[in-house]
């Protein structure tokens, strides 16, 4: 696939695709035994969508100056960023095995001096709009037109420095900034169910908060979508491009479920990290329609 | 004799009319740092964020990616504090040529008080890998420092004094990194000195003289690198070695020298001077000085007083 796409792809190959990565994901970290899954798996329809539906990047050359820009804010989601790299070219899927392993380009967290397609580090959550605001104004001030896009989380959004970059992107006008919230509700541990709400196993952290209300306040444009329609983030992928030129940076508040994809790690605090056993890796692959080779024990 | 600020919003000014990668990321202290030379002469080169300085880090980071070589401007406190996590993540761990200069380093930044008052910077920002520290001693040797700074490929933190202190070197005086400088010499004491307190130690090593005591001043302007074979040299003989720093005794230039010496079989005692794990106040700089045993006075003093005690 070309750096400019001339066709979509579509939607059942974007689910074949998906499907590909939850499995890549779960496998990963359990032949690992490290690794998050509730936010990868939350957000990988998002990611699929963005490489290989949106995108302007060409994993042959993964520093062309004219790429778009894609941060993993939340870093701690690499897996899901990997498994869709590799999909999407950048390196060979079987390269996914040394995840995590001494001397592997995929570090825990995204190390963009190591793995090919990683535009920016992360890991200590809340810094990657802030380092996209910064890409995204040298962008305008060296006149280039790529688009910079950053993905938080939900439970990210709680760190301070998001805030300061929410206010700076507004003030730069920075209408080639789009974040994307993963909006999956649920946080490592998070807070306690309340009787007001009562999402999940845990509170949704944005319980009681207006978060729409919030970014437009902040002058955003704000798309709210569900994050595993296809249809509904190529929407939104239309509609931020649409809004270039209007000085305006744009927010997709992507609701999703996280564990998306696998039954047993869906919707539950409990699977943010955690390590599939032979059995669950059976049953998740049959779910996914995988293929899985190791035998349940 | 000028403040290091004044050099170092100047000194931008002219590199930037020939290095289209030099751009300042302002905390909203423009005034203070004299970064505003810089708005004024480059605005589309300056960036200003407001006082939102982790968010500055990333920015300058975000930038730094297409080719600039951001100098972030504000106090050094808000940097090696507040901002520390960005700095380490998205500066240090990438080696991004972000320029972390920190104004008002030290104790004497206008009688703000210990909030304000930067006293551990040296021992975090030696602590990073890949990090240059360097504290220069007077304006001519930060203008130098800040030249070097520009062309180098890599995050540098640069610490600058808000207040003017005579001239150690001269005109034309160049940078380079690692390099220990003998300021003066004597066999009676070592004075090894960083930073613009340097320029009080040779004050003090004047003052010894007129008693008989002739100290040899060492100044380290880089702590990172450090051209160790150097410092050793300059440490040798039979004279004590006392550090004096405008910082924490921890960590800093008397934890170099300290690591240094115990890594060696020089067997020599390391008198560290400097703020004795304890926080400052507001207050003028000579008040500051004397109570913290870092001016001329006091140096000597406190160098008198051990030599009589040996």
């Amino acid at each position: 696939m070309s750096r400019t796409q001339a066709t979509k792809t579509g939607t059942a190959e974007l689910q074949r695709l998906a499907a590909a990565g939850r499995w890549h994901v779960i496998k990963t970290v359990a032949d690992a035994k490290a690794g998050h899954i509730g936010g990868p798996l939350s957000a990988m329809d998002l990611l699929v969508s963005l490489y290989f539906n949106e995108l302007s990047v060409d994993p042959g050359n993964p520093q062309d100056p004219a790429r778009d820009r894609f941060i993993l804010s939340k870093g701690h989601c690499a897996i899901g960023l990997y498994s869709v790299l590799a999909l999407r070219g950048y390196f060979p899927v079987e390269e996914l095995a040394t995840f995590d392993q001494g001397g592997s380009r995929l570090q825990g967290h995204p190390d963009m001096k190591l793995t090919p397609g990683v535009d920016s580090s992360s890991g200590s959550l809340g810094q990657g709009l802030s380092a996209g605001a910064g890409m995204a104004m040298a962008a305008k001030q060296l006149g280039t037109d790529f688009h910079t896009w950053v993905m938080l989380g939900d439970g990210e959004l709680e760190e301070g420095m998001v805030w300061e970059a929410v206010h700076t992107a507004r003030r730069f006008k920075l209408d080639n900034l789009t974040a994307v919230i993963d909006l999956n509700g649920l946080q490592q541990y998070g807070w306690p169910v309340s009787e007001d709400d009562d999402r999940f196993d845990r509170s949704n952290p944005w319980s009681g908060v207006d978060l729409s209300g919030v970014f437009t306040c902040f002058g955003w444009n704000v798309i709210s979508i569900d994050g595993h329609d296809f249809d509904a983030i190529h929407d939104a992928f239309d509609r931020v491009r649409e809004q270039r030129g209007s000085g305006k940076p744009t927010v997709i508040l992507a609701k999703t479920t996280k564990g998306k994809g696998v039954s047993f790690t869906e919707g539950t605090y409990k699977w943010h990290n955690g390590i599939a056993t032979p059995e669950q890796l059976a049953s998740a692959a049959a779910e996914l329609g995988q293929v899985f080779e190791g035998e349940a024990k | 004799m000028k403040a290091q600020r004044d050099v170092w919003g100047q000194t931008l000014v002219d590199l930037a009319r020939t290095d289209s990668r030099v751009a300042v990321v302002d905390g909203d202290l423009a005034t203070s740092t004299k970064a505003d030379l810089f708005a004024d002469a480059f605005p589309d080169r300056f960036f200003e964020i407001g006082i939102a300085e982790q968010n500055m880090v990333g920015v300058a980071f975000g930038l730094s990616t297409l080719g600039f070589r951001p100098w972030l401007s504000t106090f050094g406190v808000f940097l090696t504090h507040r901002a520390l996590d960005p700095i380490r993540m998205l500066v240090s761990q990438t080696g991004a040529p972000v320029k972390i200069a920190a104004s008002y380093s030290g104790l004497l930044n206008g009688s703000s008080g210990k909030t304000h008052q930067d006293i551990e910077d040296l021992a975090i920002m030696r602590a990073m890998p890949g990090m240059t520290v360097i504290a220069p001693a007077d304006a001519i040797e930060a203008e130098a420092a800040i030249r070097w700074a520009a062309d180098h490929d890599g995050p540098v933190y640069l610490r600058l004094a808000r207040d003017a202190v005579s001239d150690i070197f001269s005109p034309g005086h160049a940078f380079t990194p690692g390099t220990v400088h003998v300021l003066r010499e004597g066999n009676d004491a070592l004075l090894v000195s960083t930073g613009v307190q340097s320029s009080r130690v040779m004050d003090a090593a004047a003052l010894l003289a007129e008693e008989g005591i002739e100290a040899r001043v060492v100044h380290v302007p880089c702590l990172k690198p450090v051209d160790e074979a150097a410092l050793l040299s300059a440490l040798s003989g039979p004279a004590p070695i006392f550090t004096i720093e405008e910082h924490s005794i921890i960590g800093g230039l008397g934890g170099l020298v300290s690591e240094l010496v115990t890594s060696t079989t020089l067997g020599k005692t390391v008198t560290r001077l400097g703020l004795a794990d304890a926080w400052s106040e507001s207050a003028p700089n000579s008040y500051l000085l004397d109570k913290y045993g870092l001016s001329p006075a006091r140096v000597a003093g406190q160098v008198r007083h051990a030599l009589a005690d040996d």
